[in-house]
């Protein structure tokens, strides 16, 4: 999902920089909010971080023949929602421009926008449905570790395709999505299944910070005391 | 670790094993196991687009390469490794503001 150095206009840097930028600045501060209310999360969102790092290290070959990798976005994505998951985003992917020159400095914002918000709030938002659905929570985090990951590279395969609209936008949408997203599906697959381990594992160890963190996002939505006072 | 999390692991295994074994003997030279990344600014570059920003570094050769891949996941794993073995350790004491011990049976 890394657009390498160099390869969208000024212009367009400038634009998805002007995007991700105020979600990782909003990010910061509810990373601020989180660990002053929830000084235990503190340990869970290192975890959250470092899952990225290892799943976004990790280069698996898939069906088309070509490589690619897990994002591990969909985890920070579930437990702390998109702008905290751009943050850690953001130091991944620094870390990756800088040392491996995959990505960009110039490209930054465009794959911020990508692994850290896009992906990260399919994942969200996706968890929160499939939980209010009924879903069991193995079904609910894998299906949203696999579309925050599949989205993730649907939204780079989108940002080339508006940059480089050539032939037209249809075509080159079609020749990117074959690049990216079609070889993604396994990886998606198996980052899922990856999602899943490590939440049931946390859930093992620590089953209260889970249900604080859990309990503190859907209060807004179902707490019946806010409910009956409406 | 619980059987379903054995199980699930292999897959993951599995779906990274299909497409070498479905491609075998085949190579970067053939057009496979290349990057999706590097397809992508190929395909840019079709277009006849010059990249206008060079990478500040890049790293000289594979090896080195591969020396920042493996310490990225390194870093990554270290973490993850403490704060879990952490905890399970812990979970062994009680928790001194609940004075509940923490669970650390199956998830089932």
């Amino acid at each position: 999902m890394h657009i390498m150095e160099g390869f969208l206009s000024l212009e367009w840097s400038i634009f998805w920089y002007l995007l991700s930028v105020p979600v990782v600045i909003y990010g910061i501060f509810r990373i601020k909010k989180i660990t002053q209310e929830f000084p235990e999360s503190k340990p869970l969102l290192a975890v959250s971080g470092a899952f990225m790092f290892v799943l976004s290290a990790l280069k698996l070959p898939s069906v088309t023949g070509s490589c690619s990798h897990p994002t591990g976005n969909g985890l920070g994505g579930i437990l702390f929602g998109p702008a905290v998951a751009s943050v850690l985003a953001t130091l991944v992917l620094i870390f990756q421009a800088l040392l491996l020159a995959h990505g960009g400095i110039s490209t930054l914002g465009a794959n911020i926008f990508s692994m850290g918000i896009i992906g990260p709030l399919f994942a969200w938002l996706i968890y929160r449905g499939s939980q209010n659905a009924g879903l069991s929570l193995a079904i609910s985090v894998f299906l949203a570790a696999f579309f925050g990951n599949l989205m993730t590279y649907v939204t780079t395969a989108l940002q080339l395709s508006l940059a480089f609209p050539l032939p037209s936008f249809g075509a080159a949408l079609s020749n990117f999505m074959l690049i990216f997203a079609v070889t993604q599906i396994p990886l998606a697959i198996a980052e899922g299944l990856l999602t899943v381990v490590i939440i049931e594992k946390i859930i093992q160890i620590r089953p209260d910070i889970f249900e604080r963190l859990n309990i503190f996002k859907i209060k807004s939505v179902e707490d019946p005391i806010i409910e009956a006072s409406k | 670790m619980e059987t379903r999390h054995i199980i699930m692991l292999i897959t993951v295994a599995i779906i990274a094993i299909i497409p070498l074994a479905l491609y075998g003997g085949l190579g970067e030279d053939d057009g496979y196991f290349g990057g999706a990344d590097g397809a992508a600014a190929e395909a840019v570059e079709e277009t006849g687009y010059k990249p206008w920003f060079e990478p500040l570094w890049e790293p000289p050769s594979g090896e080195i390469e591969s020396l920042f891949f493996s310490l990225q996941a390194a870093i990554g794993a270290l973490i993850i490794g403490y704060f879990f073995g952490y905890y399970i350790g812990k979970g062994k004491k009680k928790d001194p503001i609940t004075n509940l011990k923490y669970k650390t049976g199956d998830f089932e």
